[in-house]
């Protein structure tokens, strides 16, 4: 059964769309004829079981996997013809838990994000200097900026990483579950930090979540995948349902309001139910 | 996030009655390739000679004299020494999570070839049995030096202590014992074959000197699997699941100690199968190293009995040390596994 | 801003940014490598006062007139050849460091010392006819040859710093198997002659190396210090770099070409000088941090002044024989090594 309430408003503009797009790591196939629009300036959240190719769904649309077949458009130009450097421009990514090497401080991190501002010759400009801070100011890791990011708690050393993101000063930011390892107060400043990101400056977020119920309350657009497919993408007042639950998670469940944000919140049916 | 596709490459594990029946096969292969060993050599012997050498002995016979004295010594000593140091390799590699370790990173091979050359260099020593206590001291002075000075490290003894630690004693013996060949020509020539690592002279009473060694290193080393799998998914994993990660580490390196010191005192510094069979392994039986190590035990006998076999037929009758034949039979078939199997 | 040294103009758009450490350190550096060049220049059976070894260097009047010689001719070049060979087999080893984000990684792991030796060995045992002076062509093909045949059989669809680490492992392995075969079977002094080589020396090296070393550090080093900003995104694994817009394979080939050309380059020189590679990088991480653009000078000088070190002491130790400064390198590196990292665990 194949949901796709696709938005038909034509004055929406979509920052990334695929286009029958196959994404395979050596002969398997995860994601095969996809097609998929990322509306601008919204927050998107991909959401799914295990398995289902989210990951890999984020790093295609991030151009780090060459797809098999198919097409990502960035603004509506086919990502594959233009150079990595313009893209990074465009779109920043975060990977799951990234490494970074030991000693590295926070502020070098967070200045490496200007890479593809830089030449040769121009190393470091007012304008990165200032993007660095800006970015450093945002994420309020201003004052740890000279701190060895192996010091560092995983919430910070998380908003580290967020923060290089950040300086890359793109409309686009893909982030591959950016609140893993956070503790929940951890967790809601991060989405908070994302939240106050989209409103203040219209960016496009797209994030693998697996919190079902924080999808819905910050995404404006959810994605749910089953098998490599999109099984539904909508509001997540539509998406988010009994069935939708059942068919793509295979759990029984029950969606109740959010108390505090009125969005729609699964409490799941295990076996204990007293 | 795993994807299906990974989940689908990755063997955590296969079935244990596979796996048993794996390590049946494997005991099959090992017992052809022994009798294979037996059977081969410069001089042509019949299999039926070697049986009836082996069951139905004949004082009389030349045929079973060669097979009684020189080739069931030395296939002994083939399977004792890749079984020994394939086990040593893979705790190694568990317990320091590094892909890079071989038995050699706690310097017990380095080491023990120091105090051959230098044994030969002051004492003029020249006897196999002589340079076993050598070379078995040797191994372990350096490795409770690496140790000693891991454990001072930041840290403590952790993975990268270890590594580093002993790569810089390895690097700093092996200077030294070149630094000794260069100043003197007459140790080179005595032992360069013996440092070339070769199973060739082995005989049972060399065996029996060391057997006990190696036999308490296996069985210590069969005994730390299960603690050396839960350790290898990180030390404070581990230490959550209440293992005491500090004593596994020792005992492990109390194990690779013996295992690779009584290797090296029989057949030299052999260090290829150390580092490649815990590969191989790996990708046969997943991450499990209750499995693992009677793999690794049973592979690395089985390569080391057909390098040798290869060593001894190659260049007939000039015999090439089965150190150095190791690597050029077993290296290629390695590059094309990490080709084709690792896809990061 | 005060762990950084910002060099901005208004005018023109040229800017850069140094760990504020970075110009002192250098410069102390120097001045230590000036101080051992002059003590090693004035060592010897031949003694020379500093003053005179400074005088002569400039081209002033001494009090001797063989000064003149044996500077010019025999001790300098020979200390110059040093300082190259140490500076290329730092740089060499901390971009190798860099970019397969691994601690134990020298430039030998990918093939270089490896192949070097191969070749060198098999010239001076199989082919003791062949004039010496081939030595270092053939060192750095071999060298060159096992590397590029590392690189490509780790290649598939896309390079991978594991893939080519343990690729790296095998083709060493097997390398240094057909060397030892050689050294186990071949003439006995033609072995000898082949482990000096092995051990690494810089005996006897004239104007002749200085030339032929000059042209690969006068290429390789500004595109290695221009590509600093590469090695600090490699460093931070290939999703991040690729996601800042790295070109990442042509960077990481470039930078591997690099490498090989500096520590081929002075292997076929100086034969492979032990642990300069390994441990230059190391110090130089201690006293700048790990971003490039300070780390790699910083690391070539350490990586100088441990090979003129060396090679002083190594001539001075067992006095008048001599023993090779690769020995030397390993010798003094090691404890230095164990004991930076004892120190680190303070904090």
């Amino acid at each position: 059964m194949q949901v796709h309430p696709m938005k038909t408003d034509i004055s929406e503009s979509y920052a990334l769309t695929t286009r029958k797009l196959a994404l395979a790591y050596d002969q398997v196939t995860i994601i095969e004829e996809l097609d998929l629009a990322i509306p601008t300036g919204k927050i998107t959240a991909l959401v799914g079981p295990n398995g289902c190719g989210k990951s890999t769904l984020l790093k295609g649309l991030g151009r780090l996997i060459k797809p098999r077949n198919g097409v990502v458009y960035l603004d509506g130009n086919a990502i594959a013809h233009q150079s990595t450097k313009a893209i990074a421009r465009q779109l920043g990514l975060l990977p799951q838990s990234p490494v970074a090497p030991e000693g590295l401080t926070v502020k070098e991190l967070v200045a490496q994000g200007r890479y593809p501002y830089q030449t040769w010759l121009q190393q470091w400009s007012k304008t990165d200097e200032l993007a660095v801070d800006q970015a450093l100011t945002t994420t309020e890791m201003t004052e740890l900026s000279d701190r060895p990011l192996d010091t560092l708690s995983g919430g910070q050393r998380q908003r580290a990483w967020i923060a290089m993101t950040l300086a890359q000063e793109t409309d686009i930011l893909l982030l591959d579950e950016p609140t893993t390892f956070l503790d929940l107060a951890h967790q809601i400043e991060v989405l908070d930090l994302l939240y106050d990101l989209n409103q203040s400056e219209q960016r496009t977020i797209v994030m693998v979540l697996h919190d079902l119920n924080q999808a819905c309350r910050y995404a404006d657009n959810l994605i749910a995948l089953q098998d490599g497919c999109v099984y539904a993408q909508g509001l997540p007042n539509e998406v988010m349902t009994e069935t939708m639950v059942r068919d793509v998670f295979g759990i029984n469940s029950r969606i109740i309001n959010d108390p505090v944000s009125g969005t729609p919140m699964c409490i799941p049916i295990g076996r204990k139910t007293i | 996030m795993v994807s299906s596709a990974s989940q689908r490459n990755f063997r955590f594990g296969r079935s244990p009655s596979i796996l048993f029946a794996g390590l049946g096969i494997g005991a099959g292969i090992l017992v052809l390739c022994l009798f294979a060993s037996i059977g081969l050599g410069a001089a042509d012997i019949t299999p039926r000679e070697v049986w009836d050498a082996l069951f139905a002995f004949d004082e009389s016979s030349t045929n079973h004299l060669i097979i009684r004295t020189v080739r069931l010594p030395r296939s002994i000593i083939a399977l004792l020494v890749g079984a020994a140091m394939a086990i040593a390799g893979a705790i190694m590699q568990g317990l320091t999570s590094n892909p890079l370790a071989s038995p050699g990173i706690l310097g017990v091979s380095t080491g023990a070839a120091f105090a051959v050359v230098l044994s030969t260099f002051i004492f003029g020593v020249s006897s196999l049995s002589v340079y076993a206590w050598f070379a078995l001291a040797g191994g372990a002075i350096t490795a409770g030096l690496v140790y000693l000075f891991a454990s001072l490290g930041p840290g403590g003894v952790t993975p990268l202590n270890l590594t580093l630690a002993g790569t810089v004693f390895s690097t700093l013996i092996g200077t030294l014992t070149s630094g000794i060949l260069i100043l003197n020509q007459q140790t080179l020539e005595q032992v360069r074959f013996w440092l070339a690592g070769s199973l060739a002279g082995g005989d049972i009473d060399l065996v029996r000197q060391v057997i006990p060694y190696l036999i308490v290193g296996f069985f210590l080393a069969l005994a730390l699997g299960r603690h050396v799998t839960t350790l290898s998914l990180g030390e404070t994993v581990a230490k959550g699941l209440g293992q005491n990660t500090a004593w596994i580490k020792v005992l492990g390196a109390m194990s690779v100690v013996l295992l690779v010191g009584g290797s090296v005192s029989i057949a030299g510094p052999i260090g290829f199968v150390g580092l490649i069979v815990p590969h191989f392994v790996r990708f046969l039986v997943g991450v499990d190293y209750r499995w693992i190590l009677p793999y690794a035990a049973i592979l690395g006998a089985v390569i080391l009995l057909i390098a040798d076999i290869g060593a001894r037929l190659i260049l007939r009758p000039i015999e090439l040390p089965v150190g150095l034949v190791m690597p050029l039979l077993g290296a290629p078939f390695f590059i094309y596994l990490i080709r084709t199997r690792i896809r990061r | 801003m005060s762990t950084w040294l910002v060099i901005r103009s208004a005018q023109v758009p040229v800017s850069f940014r140094l760990n504020r450490r970075v110009p002192s350190l250098l410069m102390i550096l120097g001045i230590l490598i000036l101080a051992m060049m002059i003590a090693s220049i004035g060592y010897g059976e031949y003694p020379i006062p500093p003053l005179d070894v400074v005088k002569t260097l400039l081209g002033l009047e001494t009090s001797n007139a063989d000064y003149a010689f044996i500077v010019n001719t025999l001790r300098f070049p020979r200390v110059l050849v040093a300082l190259l060979v140490g500076m290329a087999l730092a740089i060499a080893g901390t971009i190798t460091q860099g970019i397969l984000r691994n601690p134990l990684a020298a430039p030998g792991i990918i093939g270089i010392n490896a192949g070097a030796a191969l070749a060198a060995v098999t010239l001076i045992i199989v082919f003791p006819n062949v004039p010496i002076s081939l030595l270092p062509l053939a060192a750095f093909a071999g060298g060159f040859t096992i590397f590029t045949l590392i690189y490509l059989s780790a290649w598939n669809g896309g390079s991978s710093p594991i893939r080519l680490v343990l690729i790296g492992i095998g083709f060493s392995l097997m390398t240094a198997a057909i060397t030892n075969i050689l050294t186990t079977f071949g003439n006995i002094n033609s072995v000898s002659q082949a482990l000096v080589w092995l051990a690494g020396s810089v005996y006897g090296r004239s104007w002749d190396e200085v030339n032929a070393l000059l042209p690969w550090l006068f290429v390789f080093v500004p595109i290695v210090l221009i590509m600093a900003r590469d090695l600090n995104v490699l460093n931070l694994g290939d999703e991040i770099a690729r996601g800042v817009g790295t070109a990442l394979e042509w960077r990481r080939g470039i930078l591997l070409v690099s490498s090989v050309a500096l520590a081929g380059a002075s292997v076929a020189t100086a034969g492979t000088i032990g642990f300069v590679g390994f441990i230059a990088p190391h110090i130089a991480r201690r006293l700048v941090g790990p971003s490039h653009e300070g780390l790699l000078l910083t690391s070539a000088l350490t990586g100088g002044l441990l090979v003129i070190t060396a090679d002083l002491i190594g001539r001075s130790l067992f006095a008048p024989i001599e023993l090779p400064c690769g020995l030397i390198t390993s010798a003094i590196g090691a404890p230095y090594f164990l004991y930076l990292m004892i120190q680190q665990r303070k904090y």
